[in-house]
Formats: C-alpha cells, structure tokens, sequence
C-alpha cells in the first residue's frame, strides 16, 4: 500500500494534515465571488476531489509511519494546536471526502431545480464552509478546536436546509429548531470543554488523557463528561435528542440531505468516541457504566422506537430520517459494548450506514427531481417511470433491512457477534425487532414504487423518465457498493477493526 | 455550606444565568424572545470561561515594557503573543496596565516575576462570542423569513399554519 | 430643508473620526490591545452610522453591496493565504508548518515574521469582519421601508 501515501509530491503530502482543512475554507471564499452556479459547482467538485485524494494520502501515511501529529504554526502542542491524524480519523476522513465527491457530482441538476439562480454560488459557498467544518472536527487533536469546527459546520448547516424553503416553507422552522437545538448543544459541549479545563489546565486531548490519567477524575471532570456527552449527543442525534432530525432531513433540499444524512450525524458520532476514549479511558469507572446503562439501553430503546416511528411516516424523506435515528442507536449499541469488536461493529455500521442512506436519498432527490414527489403514496409506480433510480433505491433499501448480499448484513452480522460476545441476549432481540421493524417500512416504499401502478395523467399512464446522468452515476456507485462492499468486506472491516484498536490500545 | 458558597461565588451569577436562559428557551413560544434567552445562555458560558482565567493576584496579561528590548526579549516571547490576543477581551484592563508600567531593563526577566492572570480563556471566549453572534445572525435571519413566509413569530400560530396545510394527510 | 440637519452635520464630523478609531485599533492590534475583530465592527459603525443618517440608499450607493460580498471573501483568502504562502517560504531552509509566520521574514532573532504574519492576518479579519457586518446590517435593514420624513 505504499503507493498510497507517495502518489502526491512530498511537499504536498507533508502538509497534508492541513491542507484538507484549508482547501475547502478557500474555495469557498473562491465559489462565494462565482458568477453563477455552475462555475462555483465546478469550484466544489474540484474541492471535493481534491480532498478525496489527501484523504487517501493520509491513510497511506498513517498506514506507513503511524500517528501523524502536525503542529499549526509550529507550535508545539500541548500549547499549540495540533491536528493529530490516527487510524480513527482517517476512515472518518475517507468517508466524508469519498461521499462528499460522490454528494457533489450528484448536486448540480439536483441545485439548480431547487435553489434560486442567484442564490447557488453562495449554495457552494455555505456548502464548503460546511465541509470544511466537518474536516476539521475531524482531523483536530484540540478540544476548543473541535467546538469552533463543530459550530462552523453547523451553522452553514442550518443556513443549507433553511435553503429548502424555496420548495417548502417548513424548511425555516425545521431550520430554526435544529438552530436552537443544536447552539444548546454546541453550548453544553463547550461547557464541558471549559470543565475539562479546569480539571487538567490543557486543551490538547492527548494532553488531556495523560493528566487524567496521572491524576484521577473528580467531580469537575464527570461533570465535563455529563456536559460533553449530552452536548454531543444532540449534534449526533442520539436518541432522545433526536427531535431535530427528522424535520431538517424531510425539508432540505434534496442534495444537502443526501450529503447530511451520510456525514454530518456520524463525524458528531466519531467526535463523541473520541471523547469518550481517548480523552475519558473506557477503563474508568463511570465512563464504563455510562457504557453499559447509558449507550447500550437507549440505542437499544432507540433501535425499537425511532423503527417504530418510521413505520408510521407519510414522507418518504422522514420516514427514513427516522431510520436514520434507529441506525445511530446501532452505533451507540456497538460502542456501548465496551469492546473492540462492539466499537468496530458500530463503527463499520456507521461506514455502511452512510452508503445507505447516501444512496437513499440520492434516490428519492430523484423521484423529486423528476416528478416533485415526496409523500410515498406519491412513489406509487416508480418502478416503471424511473427503473434505474428504482434499483438503486431497493438495492440500499434492502441493505438498510440488513438483507444477505448487501452491506447491512455484514455489520449486523458483526454486531450480533459482538452482542454474544458480551452475552447481550437482549441485545440481540432488540437487533432482529428492530430489522423487522426495518422491513416494515423498507416494504411499504417498496411497494408503493414496484407494485401501484403508475397515477394516470389526461387517462395515460405516466411515461418513463430517466434521471440525468450526473444523478444516476453517483446513485449506482453508492448502490453498487452497498453490494461490492459485502463481497469484499476486508477493506472496510479492516478499516473499522484497525481504528476501533487505534482507540482502545493507545492513550 | 456557606462557606462553600463563599469559595465559589463567580459560579452562582453563572448558574443563575444559565437556567434564566435554559428556561426563556424552553418555555417562550416567541421566536425572537427564544434567540434571547440562547444569546443569555450563551453568554453565561462566557463568564465561566473568563472567571475561571482569574488568576488571584494576578496583573493583566500584558508585557509591560514591549519597547525597552526590540525583539521582545527572549524568554518572554511566549507572554508576549498572549498578551497579543488576550488584548481583544482585555481592552479597558490593558490600559490600566499601561499606566503602571514600570522602568525595568529586561522585559524577559520581569515577566518571570510578575504573577499573570491566565490569557487563554479570553482568546476562546473571543472565538465562542463571534460563534455566538454568527448563530444569533442566522437565527434572526430565518425568524425574519418565518415571519415573511407565515405571516407570525409565534409557535404555536406556527404549528397550526403547518397543520393546516398538512390537514389532507393522514397524519 | 431636511429635518435631521443637525444630526447630519455631526454625523458629517463623526464618521471620519470613527473610521480613524477603527484603523487606530487595528494596527495597534499587533502588539497591543486591539486587532482585526474591534477594528472592523468600528469601520462597520461608521457606515452603519451613515446608514442610519443618510437612509440605507445612500449607504448602497457608498459601499455596495457586492462590495461587501467580495471583501468578505477577500478577507478570508488573505487570512488562509497568508498560511498557504509559509508552506513556501521556507524561511531557514527548514520545512515550516500552516500559518508559520517566521517563513515571512529571514530575521528569527527578532521574530520580524511573526510582527509581518499577524499584521497581514490582521488585515484579512479587518476585511472579513467589517464586510460581514455590514453584510448583516444590510440583510436585516433591507428588509423593512425606510421611515419616511413626515413621521420624524
């Protein structure tokens, strides 16, 4: 694999670190000054390869020399900032540019039917600000620093589905809740942050897992932990702070949901492991019992209900928002195991559950594009007017079900092997009511696309109507990988198993 | 008890602070009363940062004598790009300082001395408030396209627009 | 004769001393209390300040709004410019980090960089925060008609 890390000049790779940061900041100054928005579409797909690629340089780098540590500015931490790249972090920087690239190509037919002409360079513009933010909770080794990126990530955020409300005016009060929630959330994490402070006198979290180590926890630092977990749970829609989820991904534009829904939720989710494990030690006392009653019953409950929820759902958008709260329940299931192989269950559903859902809502944009659709009475019949799109829909479908030959399976199968592992019998019937409940509604979209037939119009039935092409290619890809990935499931299972250990046997 | 109260009074302002804006937050229906009550949480969070910089005892922050050595000494350098930053949030304390600075030949060997409150939580907190005036600006913008689009700022008025218009589902 | 006459003239005699207070603020910003944030929410003031006098029109007419949008990506690129450009100065020859000022200047004894990175940063956060207020006044002040003459 040394391929991976030498395909860039030295130069370039060295800076790596930092220019995957700094590359999304300044383009989207550079696609704010576009003239309109095909140019600055242009300006984001370049940026979004471009990260791709220093994304892969840096797992051939890690991979090669291990843990990267580059010092901004040449301070040295723990007084500087330093941007602090292990196994973790590359799979999370790996996903977010790989489905970044494939969530821009897929944007420009998508944007230019839902955002007003004059408004799409600025699009871009909030887009990068949005994916740099994420980048950077991503590569960050400082606790303030993780704060500031996760702010400006969310902000933009709030500022691209506020965008929907050309289509719906809803978009704004689902915006605006998700503003509240989330600042409450920013503000308790911070107040943790401050805490954590407090206790160790350092922000570098490296630093901080050696003080705390040396010199035992205290009232302030669970405190911190009550202030980073809850914090952090909000942005990561764990389950009962979920509220804000299901509104902001049914009223976005359609491209922001995709690009949401398979990144945003899951670098909050990586933030909260990396608190959780290399700041706090999973070997502390209360860390361990947050584990056990915290994460593993509420993903479990929430394994059950949010499903549940979904089942109940008119739009097809929220319906699988919903979905999207019952697979973070997986997640914290998995983490809440404690174990390697529960983490690297979690995490490897978290890299699977991105292609889903990327594929997903890549899908109903679509439908959307093409036909304005959103309720799923309304997708009555997409099976014959839209095949292509169709496929791709079942084919994720059927992986978020969790049916053999698809990604879905293999990380439950690991989850259940993880679950048995510990002797979670429950956990393991919350598992399987759960993808039935998945099945419930995975079946009532697919039924509603394969089996009504088409609505007539003037007494013909609809006629067939292909997706662009810029739609179709980044739709299949995903769809496809659901598939490839179960076949050759070493790579990502590697991936999760070598970043769950980077977390668990270091610091 | 009250002795514990006494060692820790900068926190009870901030506790008090924090659930006055936890509280407009959640019970207010008003939009723009509810952005109100965020910015008073908000800020809370900033005085906990600042008063735990509170170092007894301790000057502000700043290198007095900047010009006695023209590359800022040596040893002191660090000091120096704090006191830099911390200058944001520390403008009124600094001209303070100034008046008092003392005639001393080598900067770098005073700043050992002097006792020095802590900078870095004003440079954070410098961040966090421009977040927070970032959150608040977007906040006021989307109440102002509520407002344009439905007509009313208030909840509840909000949720029977909604549910009017969704009346033909089943929802 | 237009009502606010008086407010006009001071506002006349205010604004250039405002603006002056800004850029004090701001290059005092490098070795001193100050810097890019006070010093470009007070030249945003100024125009504010005018805004309010003369009426939002006179206000576009004086600093357009595209302005306004480009100078506030223009700050931003100077900022992470400046951090590009020491990834290829290497200024003693060895590889230096992001946004490491001591490439920009040959003199480490005296940290010349370091005076010329927080200078040229400061100057991008000047741009950026000034336009971006701005940026906010206009968005919010747009919105609603200008009170007219006969209710003053």
């Amino acid at each position: 694999m040394q391929f991976l890390a030498d395909f860039l000049p030295a130069g370039i790779a060295m800076h790596a670190p930092a220019l995957i940061v700094v590359i999304p900041l300044i383009t989207a100054a550079l696609a704010a000054l576009m003239p309109n928005g095909r140019v600055a579409w242009i300006v984001a797909l370049i940026t979004a390869a471009a990260v791709a690629l220093l994304s892969l340089n840096l797992l051939g780098q890690v991979m090669n020399e291990g843990v990267i540590s580059y010092h901004m500015g040449g301070w040295a931490p723990p007084l500087g900032i330093e941007y602090r790249v292990d196994m973790l972090n590359v799979a999370l920087l790996l996903l977010v540019g790989f489905v970044g690239l494939l969530c821009v190509f897929y944007a420009l037919p998508s944007v230019a039917d839902e955002i007003a002409e004059n408004k799409q360079a600025l699009f871009y513009s909030a887009f990068l600000v949005c994916f740099a933010g994420l980048l950077g909770v991503t590569i960050t080794g400082d606790a303030f620093n993780v704060f500031v990126f996760l702010e400006i990530s969310s902000i933009s955020t709030y500022v691209l589905i506020a965008m929907g409300a050309g289509k719906d005016r809803r978009a704004l009060t689902a915006s605006y809740n998700y503003l509240i929630l989330g600042t409450i959330g920013a503000t308790f994490f911070v107040i943790g942050v401050g805490f954590l402070y407090m206790a160790t006198g350092t922000l570098n979290m490296a630093d901080m897992a050696a003080i705390l180590e040396a010199n035992g926890h205290n009232r302030v630092s669970q405190a911190a932990f009550a202030f980073i977990v809850v914090g952090l749970g909000l942005k990561a829609a764990m389950f009962p702070l979920h509220v804000w989820l299901p509104n902001a991904y049914a009223f976005a534009p359609n491209f922001v949901t995709a690009f949401l829904a398979s990144t945003a939720t899951k670098v909050a989710f990586y933030a909260l492991i990396r608190f959780l494990f290399s700041v706090f030690h999973p070997d502390v006392s209360f860390v361990e019992m947050s584990f056990v009653w915290l994460f593993a019953v509420v993903g479990t409950i929430a394994m059950v209900v949010a499903s549940l929820q979904a089942v109940f759902q008119t739009d097809a958008r929220r319906l699988l928002a919903y979905s999207s709260v019952a697979q973070v329940g997986y997640m914290m299931l998995g983490l809440g195991m404690g174990t390697a192989s529960g983490l690297s269950a979690g995490l490897l559903h978290l890299m699977n559950h991105a292609l889903m859902k990327g594929a997903l809502f890549m899908a109903l944009g679509a439908f959307a594009l093409n036909f304005g659709v959103r309720r799923i009475k309304d997708l009555a019949g997409m099976g014959k007017t839209m095949p292509a799109s169709a496929m791709a829909f079942t084919i994720a479908g059927l992986s978020l079900v969790g049916v053999p030959l698809t990604v879905g399976f293999t990380s439950k199968w690991y989850l259940v092997t993880a679950a048995l592992e510990r002797g979670w019998w429950w956990a393991v019937a919350a598992l399987m009511l759960s993808s039935l409940l998945a099945l419930a509604y995975v079946a009532r979209l697919l039924s509603a696309i394969w089996m009504d037939s088409p609505p007539t119009h003037h007494g013909e039935l609809t006629q067939r109507r292909l997706a662009p092409w810029m739609v179709l290619v980044p739709m299949s890809i995903l769809a496809l990988a659901n598939i490839y990935f179960f076949f050759h499931a070493d790579p990502l299972v590697w991936l999760a198993r070598s970043a769950a250990e980077a977390v668990m046997g270091g610091s | 008890m009250l002795e514990i109260l006494a060692e820790r009074f900068n926190y009870i302002p901030i506790i008090i602070l924090m659930m006055i804006g936890l509280y407009v937050v959640i019970a207010t229906g008003n939009l723009v009363k509810r952005l109100v009550g965020l910015s008073i949480f908000q800020t809370s969070v900033f005085l906990l940062y600042i008063t735990i910089g509170k170092v007894f005892g301790g000057a502000p922050p700043i290198l007095e004598d900047y010009k006695a050595d023209d590359g800022y000494g040596h040893g002191g350098e660090g000091e120096a790009y704090g006191a830099a930053e911390a200058g944001h949030a520390a403008e009124t304390a600094a001209g303070h300082g100034a008046d008092q600075a003392a005639p001393a030949a080598d900067a770098a060997h005073q700043a050992a001395e002097v006792l020095y409150s802590n900078p870095l939580p004003h440079v954070l907190i410098l961040t966090a408030i421009v977040v927070g005036v970032a959150t608040l600006a977007v906040g006021l913008a989307l109440v102002v396209r509520i407002r344009e689009a439905y007509g009313t700022i208030e909840d509840d008025a909000l949720n029977t627009a909604d549910y009017s218009l969704e009346s033909g589902s089943a929802e | 004769m237009s009502p606010h006459l008086i407010l006009q003239v001071v506002a006349k005699l205010l604004i250039p001393l405002i603006v002056i207070f800004g850029f004090y603020v701001q290059f005092h910003g490098e070795y001193g209390p100050g810097g890019g944030f006070q010093a470009g929410v007070i030249i945003a003031v100024a125009v504010i300040l005018y805004a309010l006098i003369f009426g939002i029109e006179a206000a576009r007419r004086t600093v357009p709004p595209v302005v306004v949008r480009f100078g506030a990506a223009l700050g931003v690129l100077i900022f992470a410019g400046v951090g590009v450009a020491t990834l290829f100065m290497n200024g003693a020859g060895e590889p230096l980090n992001y946004l490491d000022y001591d490439a920009l200047h040959p003199d480490q004894g005296h940290h010349t960089g370091q005076h010329y990175g927080i200078i040229l940063i400061e100057i991008g956060v000047l741009t950026t925060v000034s336009s971006v207020m701005l940026a906010i006044f206009y968005a919010f002040a747009g919105r609603v008609p200008d009170i007219p003459d006969e209710e003053w």
